[in-house]
């Protein structure tokens, strides 16, 4: 199961009887696999990565990240603070975090301006939120194992011994 | 004025034929429109720790020479892996850090033999055992595997064996078939060797590189055997490191003083920049030598249940990342098989005869590619085959 998981997270668009041929089972077996992964949810979607710089009309969306200090209520803790922010389409990633702030929310937006106003507006004034501080991405080296430069990736001879 | 002097090159070399491989190199080398299953090594670069520590070697300006037997470090580290595999040799005076296992090969073979001995290599085998045993004068016994499975059996090596004999050159996991000497074989092989006194060098480069239950076991290990063997082993594979020539030999102390000469006038030491790399491979390089592992495997598989989809008789291979399918049936020698297809099919693929008569018939496909390449070649290759399998179906028989 765990080597079927590693495959399609490496590549999701292999196909189930190239997983079978590479693991050594049915396609039956492979199937009833990922059909199990995807009804528990640990399979939870298949997307594709792209490299926002790399697209022809991109548009000029905006990235930051908030880190926000949380005052945590008695009988949610942070959870419900939480679910309140993930639930804004613009919100991308939430995460609580250790250390000197509590939750860390990725956001995206058309512009500066779209960030400035959802987090004076929204944000800052969600009840719990006692502080926040915003950080804009300037450019992604690499997210989530994938690389975003270009790499020459065979540099091998044609035929060797 | 040009050199017109007849005798002007050696004439030991002037026998001496270029590799095989070179001509099917020529026809792949500017094209980027090929895709080449007819490389010799890993598709990964170095593990980045490693390349890292190299790195900040060059950067300290540890850019001398080293021991002639390399860094004292990085031959306890070897002699401790080497321990794994129940291989004891002495960090000191038994373990040489070598530029690749090629570099040993040639020490060995010169630091054991003389003019008129023999020596048995196992066919098909790697392209540079033959030569560099030429070039020592030796008689060369080519001992063919392939009708016993790709490895050489002891009752084989003993029927070839004259008081004459000296070495007997082993690889497993054999490049280029993949295939692994069974324990029990290598039990009977070591009888044999002992019996009569003769060296085995084991070129054991892609021991790490083994797949689902099969474990290497080394012929040094086995009882008695430390006297007769001597063990021939490298980066380049395991930890993706060709580029960097770098590998170790180990033997009994009384031939390591023979080769450690050798090594001192012709190499001095193996390049210091790779000798960190490597030390540092073998603390924390482990991990990475897993994940290409499983990679490999897994790319191994499908190339497998491909080449018999195709109807090639095929030995699902144990370890490196060579496969071996038998194209006779499709009417074509190996070099006819492997030049058509670089020409019609855009696959680069190594003809078996490059790697010794006993390997005509079949050729050897590298799975350390990239998977969607080698999707593509494998339809490629099976277009090629249905061709040929239905022309020679339609044939009158001889």
């Amino acid at each position: 199961m765990e080597e079927i998981l590693n495959l399609l997270q490496e590549n999701a668009r292999l196909s189930v009887s190239d997983i079978a041929a590479m693991t050594k089972k049915t396609t039956d077996e492979v199937q009833a696999v990922i059909s199990k992964l995807e009804k528990d949810g640990v399979i939870l979607k298949y997307a594709t990565i792209v490299n926002p710089e790399k697209i022809e009309n991109p548009g000029d969306k905006v990235k930051a990240e908030i880190e926000i200090q949380v005052q945590p209520e008695r009988e949610h803790g942070f959870d419900a603070l939480a679910e309140r922010i993930y639930k804004y389409p613009q919100v991308k990633s939430v995460y609580l975090m250790s250390g000197g702030y509590d939750l860390k929310v990725v956001i995206e937006g058309e512009s500066l301006q779209e960030v400035a106003f959802f987090v004076s507006r929204k944000l800052s004034t969600l009840d719990g939120v006692r502080s926040t501080k915003t950080h804009f991405f300037l450019k992604t080296y690499k997210e989530n194992d994938v690389l975003y430069v270009d790499e020459k990736k065979d540099n091998r001879e044609g035929v060797t011994a | 004025m040009s050199n017109n002097r007849t005798d002007r090159f050696s004439k030991k070399m002037l026998e001496i034929a270029p590799s095989g491989i070179r001509k099917f190199f020529d026809l792949v080398i500017g094209r980027d429109d090929i895709i080449s299953l007819g490389v010799g090594e890993p598709d990964f670069p170095t593990p980045w720790v490693m390349r890292e520590e190299a790195y900040y070697h060059l950067e300290q300006g540890h850019t001398s020479y080293t021991s002639n037997w390399g860094l004292q470090e990085l031959r306890d580290e070897i002699a401790k892996y080497l321990s794994q595999y129940d291989l004891h040799y002495n960090s000191q005076d038994e373990v040489l850090v070598t530029i690749g296992v090629s570099e040993g090969i040639d020490a060995a073979l010169r630091a054991i033999l003389n003019p008129g001995d023999e020596i048995i290599i196992c066919e098909p085998c790697y392209v540079s055992y033959q030569p560099l045993a030429d070039l020592c004068d030796t008689k060369l016994i080519h001992l063919d595997t392939s009708k016993t499975g790709f490895y050489p059996t002891a009752e084989d090596i003993e029927k070839v064996i004259t008081p004459k004999t000296k070495a007997l050159m082993l690889c497993s996991p054999s490049n280029p078939t993949g295939c692994m000497i069974p324990v029990s074989e290598l039990k009977a092989i070591a009888e044999v060797v002992k019996k009569h006194e003769i060296w085995v060098l084991s070129d054991e480069v892609y021991c790490e590189l083994v797949y689902e239950d099969h474990k290497h076991v080394s012929i040094g290990s086995l009882p008695g055997m430390k006297d007769y063997t001597i063990v021939l082993n490298g980066f380049s594979k395991a930890f993706a490191m060709t580029g960097w020539r770098i590998g170790f030999m180990s033997g009994p102390a009384d031939l390591m003083d023979q080769v450690h000469k050798l090594h001192q006038y012709s190499a001095i030491c193996a390049p210091i920049m790779s000798q960190y790399a490597a030390l540092e491979g073998l603390k924390n390089g482990w991990k990475e030598v897993e994940r290409m592992r499983v990679s490999y495997q897994q790319r191994r598989n499908l190339m497998y249940k491909a080449f018999i989809n195709m109807g090639l008789p095929t030995i699902e291979p144990e370890g490196a990342f060579y496969i071996f399918p038998d194209i006779r049936k499709t009417g074509l020698t190996s070099a006819e098989f492997a030049t058509e297809l670089i020409e019609k099919y855009k696959v680069a693929v190594v003809p078996g005869s490059v790697f010794g008569a006993a390997g005509e018939g079949f050729i050897r496909c590298c799975y350390a590619t990239d998977i969607n390449k080698i999707k593509e070649a494998l339809n490629r290759m099976a277009q090629m085959v249905s061709e040929h399998s239905s022309v020679s179906a339609q044939l009158p028989k001889a």
